[in-house]
């Protein structure tokens, strides 16, 4: 088998694994029809812009978070969580976006414990899906750099 | 009506959404403007320009959608509105419809949303 053609098997199976695994669901598939020639960086662009996002918001939910327990606006953190669900939705990022819901309901009940455990769970799975997408993008473009130096 | 002669106006304060609620429109041929809230979709209407379709966002800081509509019904704008939101309370969706918006469709939008929305409304011959 060539390189190329193994390349692609890998990049195939590594991206089916996300899906098996939830880290993506098909939002993620909307965005990579979305991408064309006129736009062949589309997917990597609106991720890029969730990292940022994602990783603003979790700061901004640390700062909320550790203030006296008395003294927790969960009215702010409930639209900092929002905010990190309908981003993290929007690329398809499927176990931060569960993690979200759940720390909403911690939220309304105005439960401490849930929201600092939430986070924390939130911080790892976002650590993960950003893990793999870096992953995901350096095979395309190994795999591209590969295509390209077979056709010259 | 076919769609690549439709025209279209994407009101969301998420920078995310507005870059891929705008490329899912241009993807079905559907030339579209993107402003970041109720206010700005206001403005845009007096400076004269008028919008097939419009998708509106439930949440937005300055002037929310509920609000915008209701300017926009009041302006005498007829456009296809739809309320986009992540919220999927039944009171909500009621609030929404009541404004004076004609669908609601639920975030994250995907194609196939996208293309039922715009057959229910303009009907490919």
């Amino acid at each position: 088998m060539d390189v190329v053609t193994q390349m692609q098997r890998q990049l195939i199976q590594y991206t089916s694994s996300l899906f098996q695994e939830g880290f993506l669901d098909d939002q993620f598939n909307q965005l990579q029809q979305l991408q064309d020639e006129s736009n062949p960086e589309f997917v990597v662009e609106v991720v890029t812009l969730f990292f940022e996002d994602a990783e603003r918001l979790l700061n901004e939910l640390s700062k909320s978070l550790q203030v006296e327990q008395e003294s927790i606006d969960f009215r702010k953190v409930d639209a900092q969580v929002h905010q990190l669900k309908g981003s993290s939705s929007s690329i398809g990022a499927q176990r931060v976006q569960r993690v979200c819901i759940a720390f909403r309901n911690f939220c309304e009940q105005q439960n401490v414990e849930g929201c600092l455990k939430s986070l924390q769970e939130i911080k790892q799975e976002y650590s993960l899906v950003k893990t793999k997408l870096e992953t995901l993008f350096k095979m395309e473009k190994q795999l591209f750099a590969a295509r390209g130096s077979i056709s010259r | 009506m076919d769609s690549h002669k439709l025209t279209a106006l994407v009101v969301d304060d998420d920078r995310m959404v507005r870059i891929i609620h705008g490329k899912m429109l241009n993807s079905v041929g559907v030339k579209n403007q993107v402003v970041q809230n109720g206010k700005e979709a206001i403005n845009v209407h007096l400076s004269g320009q008028t919008f097939d379709l419009i998708l509106m966002d439930l949440d937005m800081p300055i002037m929310n959608g509920i609000e915008a509509i209701k300017e926009l019904r009041s302006m005498g704008i007829c456009s296809t509105i739809a309320g986009v939101s992540a919220r999927s309370m039944e009171s909500h969706i009621q609030e929404f419809m009541e404004a004076g918006l004609d669908e609601y469709l639920e975030k994250p939008l995907n194609i196939s949303k996208l293309t039922s929305f715009i057959h229910k409304f303009y009907v490919t011959n």
